[in-house]
């Protein structure tokens, strides 16, 4: 099922020309309305007159999250506050937390995008939708509430209840789509094992998970363990919210709403464009927003770009699930690492469970990289010498994958740090530059 | 069905389009608003071939406008209702009518002319009933509608109309864009430059909202007449705030 058609399967061409006028009207705006763009369009030489072609977008200076806290709250605003009717801010998943305000039009495109997203995922009217994201200023909850809302699905906004409840809920309601993060899903399925609940006493259909990165495994795992299909779905608060890119039910990307946003994929360490279809850096330029316009935000958020139509037939690029965070990179020994290339090899190694944390730390010798890994009950109390076994197994397929050498530690179930459904990954002790 | 892009326009030293990029899909009503001088007849008449674009391209299902020049841009199914009206104020209603229907006669369709006058005397009774009498002598109402009579006679895939509304009385202009709308249901696209904003966005599917020269807005009839900037500029009041909020600030 497709939620807005005509927009979702428009042709290239047409879709090329919607994006540009959207571009020319919103760099226009943004130069009109809000002082730092003019400041900084005019510093880079750049004259809205000139802009002629999607091309031309690589001569704009980018926008960093640096910016949005340098004009915290309201500085980057292309409305007045009193045509604002919405602030959410943005999660912070890198320590600072900034304002995003929503003219009434923002809200009600972010419903229909949002409500795209459900769709391509399987939810329809005669779905229940459990919402477990925490309500708030973090926009995960409203965004599916709004999206589920607009399709015509029944919302149970449950907010950051215990997992517990979260279960009981899933029960007593006939829930038949969860939304949440992968890692609060999986917390989720664990408190369904542990109250002995069987999963046929659940009506879950559909899973719709996002906000962190995962990976195919745990997929696999949450689907397995709560008896759903799962999607990913991708958005940032500091452009609006989720809604910025969903997985229909063919799950080979998450068609980008590119009528709404341009996306660009850049290195991380150059800034240049990468090749098409190569990993990097994600950039993004808002195409409707009327109360923050942004050209092109750097996100922070590694992936890559798939421009091949889709057999579910939306015409709408796939980007690839998030492979983690430029930010998260991990320069050491020489070598370049993503927790994410960590994840993938812990999730093919029996016995041992989703959850870890990179530990970065500085020795005389270097620097050392230890891995800590929950392991299962039976393996935790089980004797030393399948222990070491395990933990030499690992240890030599995460050196050999990465090509640095790690150490890992096995640590019991539920011992790593868990924050509002979202894991930490990565502990860097090192201090300074490397 | 058109595609602009980049479009700049100007005479002599004075430039009127800097780089406007639009298009109108097949079946759509499009609007074009904007103040006095932002360029919406220029754009329109740079469509229908009466003036020369200095940069960008306009597309007419696939063909390109850019030197087409007024006739054959006719004979290509694009046809403008100047503001003005622009009538044969010396020539019968009925004849004004059938010059609309040149086009046809070359095309080698001279028998559907007489089909035509008759849809156009259905949607514009009116015009019927004053056939004989010199356009002239219509009032301002009449001749808008003979003007789009006419422009109809030449069976357009696109037909742009250049303010309609402009000098009638508000019940006159009603019964105007109520045909448009009539017009687009039977299958013709329009896009139509409006000063009065209100009545275009009712009548229209999506919007463009030109500013000296340039495009300030695009969205659907319904995004810009929920668009503050629009409500304040062209829409003469804000709609009312249903959170009660003040206007402090």
């Amino acid at each position: 099922m497709t939620w807005q058609p005509d927009a979702e399967c428009m042709e290239r061409e047409e879709l090329e020309q919607l994006q540009l006028e959207r571009l020319e009207a919103t760099i226009l705006r943004a130069y009109r309305h809000v002082p730092f763009y003019r400041r900084r369009l005019d510093e880079a030489g750049f004259d809205p007159d000139e802009f002629r072609s999607l091309e031309d977008l690589r001569r704009l200076p980018f926008t960093t999250k640096a910016d949005l806290r340098q004009n915290h709250p309201y500085g980057l605003f292309a409305v007045p506050l009193r045509d604002v009717v919405r602030v959410h801010a943005s999660s912070g998943t890198t320590g600072m937390s900034t304002a995003v305000g929503y003219t009434r039009n923002d809200l009600k495109t972010w419903s229909n995008l949002m409500a795209r997203v459900l769709v391509a995922g399987g939810v329809g009217k005669e779905d229940v939708v459990q919402v477990a994201f925490d309500y708030g200023l973090f926009t995960g909850a409203f965004g599916f509430h709004h999206g589920a809302e607009r399709v015509g699905a029944s919302v149970i906004p449950v907010s950051g209840a215990t997992p517990r409840r979260q279960v009981q809920i899933l029960q007593d309601y006939r829930t038949t789509a969860l939304v949440t993060t992968p890692s609060h899903a999986l917390t989720i399925a664990d408190a369904l094992l542990e109250a002995q609940v069987p999963r046929g006493a659940l009506a879950l259909k559909w899973g719709l998970f996002g906000a962190e990165p995962w990976s195919e495994s745990m997929r696999r795992e949450i689907e397995e363990k709560l008896g759903l299909t799962a999607t990913d779905n991708y958005g940032l608060s500091e452009v609006m919210g989720p809604g910025v890119a969903g997985e229909c039910l063919e799950r080979k990307g998450l068609h980008v709403a590119e009528d709404h946003f341009l996306l660009e994929v850049v290195d991380p360490e150059t800034l240049e464009p990468v090749e098409p279809g190569r990993t990097g850096e994600l950039v993004i330029t808002t195409l409707t927003r009327e109360a923050l316009p942004l050209l092109r935000y750097r996100t922070r958020d590694l992936t890559s770009i798939d421009p091949a139509r889709c057999a579910c037939g939306r015409t709408l690029a796939r980007m690839s699930r998030v492979r983690g965070r430029s930010d998260d990179l991990i320069l050491v020994k020489g070598a370049r690492v993503f927790p994410s290339e960590i994840e993938a090899v812990l999730f093919e190694i029996e016995g041992t469970e989703p959850h870890y944390q990179i530990l970065l730390e500085r020795r005389t010798g270097g620097d050392e990289v230890t891995v800590l890994v929950e392991v299962s009950e039976s393996i935790f109390f089980d004797d030393m010498r399948r222990q070491s076994e395990l933990r030499e197994k690992i240890e030599r397929r995460l050196s050999s994958e990465l090509g640095v050498t790690v150490a890992v530690k096995l640590v019991e179930k539920k011992t790593l740090e868990r924050s509002n459904g979202k894991a930490r990954r990565v502990v860097d002790l090192r201090g300074g530059a490397p | 069905m058109l595609r602009v892009r980049n479009l700049g326009v100007g005479y002599g030293p004075l430039t009127v389009l800097r780089r406007v990029s639009l298009h109108v899909r097949e079946g759509e009503v499009v609007t074009l608003i904007g103040p006095n001088g932002a360029g919406k007849t220029t754009l329109l008449r740079t469509v229908a071939g009466l003036a020369p674009a200095r940069a960008g391209e306009v597309l007419f299902r696939g063909q390109d406008l850019g030197r087409a020049g007024p006739e054959r841009t006719v004979a290509l199914g694009c046809s403008l209702v100047p503001e003005g009206r622009q009538v044969f104020a010396a020539m019968p209603v009925r004849e004004n009518l059938l010059l609309g229907g040149t086009v046809q006669y070359r095309r080698g369709r001279g028998q559907e002319v007489r089909e035509d006058l008759e849809r156009v005397h259905r949607l514009f009774p009116v015009l019927r009933e004053r056939e004989r009498q010199l356009a002239g002598t219509l009032s301002g109402g009449e001749q808008q509608m003979l003007a789009i009579g006419r422009a109809l006679m030449a069976r357009p895939r696109l037909l742009m109309l250049d303010e309609p509304s402009m000098g009638l009385a508000p019940l006159v202009v009603k019964e105007i864009l109520a045909v448009v709308e009539r017009i687009n249901a039977e299958g013709t696209t329009v896009l139509l430059v409006e000063q009065n904003a209100r009545s275009a966005l009712r009548v229209a599917h999506r919007g463009y909202v030109l500013e000296t020269g340039r495009i300030a807005l695009e969205g659907s009839a319904e995004e810009l007449l929920a668009n503050r900037d629009v409500q304040r500029a062209y829409l003469g009041s804000e709609a009312p705030d249903p959170t009660g909020a003040g206007r402090a600030g």
